[in-house]
């Protein structure tokens, strides 16, 4: 095991891995239907980012870090409560309505 | 040890991602995204970030996700989907090419300026294993209670709107028939 404890993993390779996680969630923004999947992929996007802020606090040795992620947890918080909010009353109006149902809004 | 925690992790988080955006159904979907929360909050706990570990594992793979799975039970959409016909043909391959593009994109920077990120704070105080153990929840506060507690105040009236503006969003006007 001694090859495993020479590789510890820095700062690098969690901003690689929130990079990944990024493009997941773009992916699934941009390719799913059905609105409540699309919001679950905003989350993973949220949480990219935030996996990157963190380690950046750690690197930079700033506490500044940890707390934007705390602030943007709150957001998260208030923006998954108002979008499914609207997804309720988008499906209690057009039951199984997919993300190109509402393109009907269009004036 | 370090690594292995960070493989162990990074795999939960993308098995978990992946699983996010190829399950056909909404539940194992919001079950895969609890799997990528949980493996978010040990790479939280491995860059000594305590509190905001918690904070994601309460609020987020707690709050947010029972709240996805009531809303899916609330609006029965908990069957599965039919992933393998696709409206627009050309959307997948050019989400796929946008993906790419994108973790290429932040790859290449985050690699090319590895070396340009310097130290600028006074450092994180690490929780200690011989003295308190809450070091990082008081350096988090006085953060959060000094330097930006404006942001906090308006962070609560931001609640308040939030809330409010969901039982306006979802409410049912009465007399105006069922679907209002």
């Amino acid at each position: 095991m001694s090859f495993l404890a020479a590789a510890t993993p820095t700062t690098t390779w969690y901003l690689i891995l929130a990079a990944v996680l990024f493009g997941i969630g773009a992916v699934g923004v941009l390719v799913r239907r059905n609105p409540l999947v699309m919001f679950m992929c905003i989350e993973l996007m949220l949480n990219a980012v935030n996996l990157s802020f963190v380690a950046l606090a750690k690197k930079m040795g700033d506490i500044g870090g940890q707390t934007t992620v705390f602030f943007v947890m709150v957001v998260a918080a208030a923006e998954v409560v108002v979008g499914l909010g609207i997804i309720v009353s988008i499906m209690r109006r057009r039951p199984g309505a997919t993300a190109d149902d509402i393109s009907a809004l269009k004036g | 040890m370090e690594l292995v925690v960070f493989v162990l992790a990074a795999a939960m988080i993308l098995v978990g991602a992946v699983g996010v955006i190829v399950r056909s159904n909404p539940v194992h979907a919001a079950l895969s995204l609890i799997l990528t929360l949980f493996g978010v909050a040990v790479m939280f706990v491995a860059q000594n970030a305590h509190f905001l570990a918690a904070v994601q594992v309460i609020v987020y793979a707690g709050a947010i996700v029972v709240l996805f799975l009531f809303v899916i039970m609330l609006l029965g959409v908990d069957r599965s989907e039919d992933l393998s016909s696709e409206p627009f043909e050309v959307q997948r391959p050019l989400a796929a090419i946008v993906g790419l593009g994108v973790i290429g994109l932040v790859v290449a920077a985050v690699v090319s300026s590895r070396d340009a990120i310097t130290v600028r704070g006074t450092g994180l105080n690490v929780a200690d294993t011989v003295g308190d153990g809450d070091t990082n929840i008081k350096q988090l506060a006085r953060s959060v209670f000094g330097d930006y507690v404006v942001a906090f105040e308006v962070t609560s009236v931001l609640l308040v709107v939030a809330v409010v503006g969901t039982v306006l969003l979802t409410r049912r006007v009465k007399g105006s028939g069922k679907d209002s």
